[in-house]
């Protein structure tokens, strides 16, 4: 089934104590929003439900629980938005703060999301490894990272089943268009359960220290629609550039400056096409896999399409 | 939508458009909001990324170095500048020797002369050698955003169309017609390449 078709027989079942709702109608107007004004999907349902409401002259408060949109983790993209999501508790971590009751990751098959339970919102407590359907959290961002945060009016229901979580993989294809400062041949903190980079041989926890080298690349794929930032370990930094970090450590000895490193690598991979896939960390692509795309182009397929309009 | 400053994405967009381009905007009061440059087939341009071919290099400077690149794809010319202040860029162009397909990623310039018209630029952030493979690609990509934008040109949503209807009144069928002398330009090539 189509997730248009899903998602219009899911307002229609909102709207089933209220309207007699024709499924087809529904979907149509959805997929006009969609297809003909490119509207997001979670945008235009909340667009036809309004409608409906209109339409029966209710409140949104009326409709069931499902006045809300189910949400799955990793389609949540902006703030403020108030969705119901069915997750499981993936990791507890310690609150910094006493306003704060409860604060970790929640995870679905999407992916994971962090998410914070105020003191003050006197909630349930949620166990590490449950699955939960949480009705009326809200949507946060952070520089540019997504959370939700459970308040007083959020209904927690302890769901009895496991719920396998995703790892957010993606696969990003582009231009490499940028090589960001804090890339090539770094100097990483040794001591344990520290790997900060070292900023002029100083480690911002441990002061001056002997520092390990490693490689790492910040980089940036651009497919001209998309800016996707991508990071590259020491293996991925190695199969991108060729370059394995003996090399590096060579060429930074030579030049008695690891900056060239940084440079060399520019020259070799800026203004070429990648195709990258890995998990997501915050705005990151963790680069697993790394490939240069070199397969020639098929200008025939887009002549084709030109020659129609 | 998100108040996080994010990046910039780089548009595609062949010599032919970029050069008929000339109307720049912001988005926000703030002095430091961003500059974007309307392309005529209906977009915002705040960075670009284009490949083709280096052909000349010239320091046009007069008390420090400026050098002026042109970078040719299969509709035009890209000038792309870089000064004291790209000094990468700059000698990057200093020290090729032209021929050679080179990327440019960077930002769009507009520059008014004394006769009132006003011819855009590019100012590097990074220039690269790449070789014709990256340069046919980047020229059937940027084919096909063209083509993109010029799908969604008459939809009473594209904001960026409308603009650029009020800006230049510019004629579809132009660009159109620039996409398809650029996808020749490939596929000829592709038609006479040595067998391997």
């Amino acid at each position: 089934m189509s997730e248009l078709r899903t998602q219009a027989e899911e307002v229609r079942e909102q709207f089933s104590e209220h309207l007699e709702l024709d499924v087809d109608d529904v979907e149509r107007r959805l997929r006009t929003l969609v297809e003909d004004y490119k509207v997001p999907l979670d945008e235009a349902r909340r667009s036809v439900v309004n409608h409906y409401l209109d339409e029966a002259g209710i409140g949104r408060e009326s409709l069931a629980s499902g006045a809300n949109d189910a949400v799955a983790l990793a389609d949540i993209d902006a703030p403020d938005r108030w969705v119901d999501v069915t997750a499981k508790v993936v990791e507890l971590w310690e609150p910094r703060s006493d306003s704060i009751d409860q604060v970790g990751l929640l995870g679905d098959a999407s992916g994971t999301l962090k998410f914070t339970k105020w003191a003050k919102s006197d909630l349930p407590t949620l166990d590490e490894g449950g699955v939960y359907r949480l009705g009326n959290v809200v949507t946060d961002e952070y520089e540019g990272r997504f959370s939700v945060k459970l308040n007083r009016t959020t209904t927690i229901e302890a769901l009895d089943e496991d719920l396998e979580v995703g790892d957010n993989e993606v696969d990003v294809e582009g231009a490499l268009v940028d090589i960001q400062s804090g890339s090539g041949l770094i100097k990483r903190c040794p001591m344990e359960d520290c790997t900060r980079v070292l900023q002029n041989g100083r480690c911002a926890e441990h002061g001056e220290v002997e520092g390990e080298f490693d490689l790492r690349i910040k980089g940036v794929l651009d497919d001209g629609l998309e800016v996707y930032e991508v990071l590259f370990d020491k293996a991925g930094t190695e199969s991108l550039t060729g370059i394995t970090i003996e090399e590096a450590k060579e060429m930074a000895m030579d030049a008695l400056d690891t900056t060239v490193v940084a440079d060399e690598m520019r020259d070799l991979v800026l203004g070429r096409y990648y195709r990258v896939s890995g998990p997501t960390f915050n705005r990151y692509v963790l680069a697993d896999d790394v490939e240069e795309i070199t397969a020639a182009p098929d200008p025939a397929a887009v002549l084709i399409k030109a020659r129609s309009m | 939508m998100s108040t996080t400053p994010t990046r910039e994405v780089a548009r595609r967009v062949l010599a032919s458009e970029f050069n008929d381009a000339s109307y720049t905007f912001k988005e926000s009061d703030d002095e430091r909001a961003p500059v974007y440059l309307l392309l005529p087939t209906g977009a915002a341009a705040n960075r670009v990324f284009v490949v083709g071919t280096l052909t000349e290099t010239e320091d046009v400077g007069s008390d420090s170095e400026y050098w002026r690149g042109r970078v040719v794809d299969p509709t035009g010319t890209f000038f792309v500048y870089a000064g004291q202040y790209q000094p990468e860029a700059a000698g990057v162009l200093r020290e090729l020797e032209p021929p050679a397909y080179v990327a440019v990623t960077g930002k769009p310039r507009t520059y008014e002369t004394d006769d009132g018209t006003v011819n855009v630029s590019i100012r590097p952030e990074a220039i690269t050698v790449v070789d014709e493979a990256v340069r046919d690609r980047w020229v059937v990509e940027a084919a096909e955003r063209t083509l993109d934008r010029l799908a969604t040109f008459d939809d009473e949503t594209n904001e960026y169309a409308r603009m650029a209807r009020e800006q230049y009144d510019p004629d579809p069928a132009t660009y159109r017609q620039v996409v398809i002398t650029a996808l020749e330009d490939v596929e000829d090539a592709e038609a006479v390449a040595p067998v391997e």
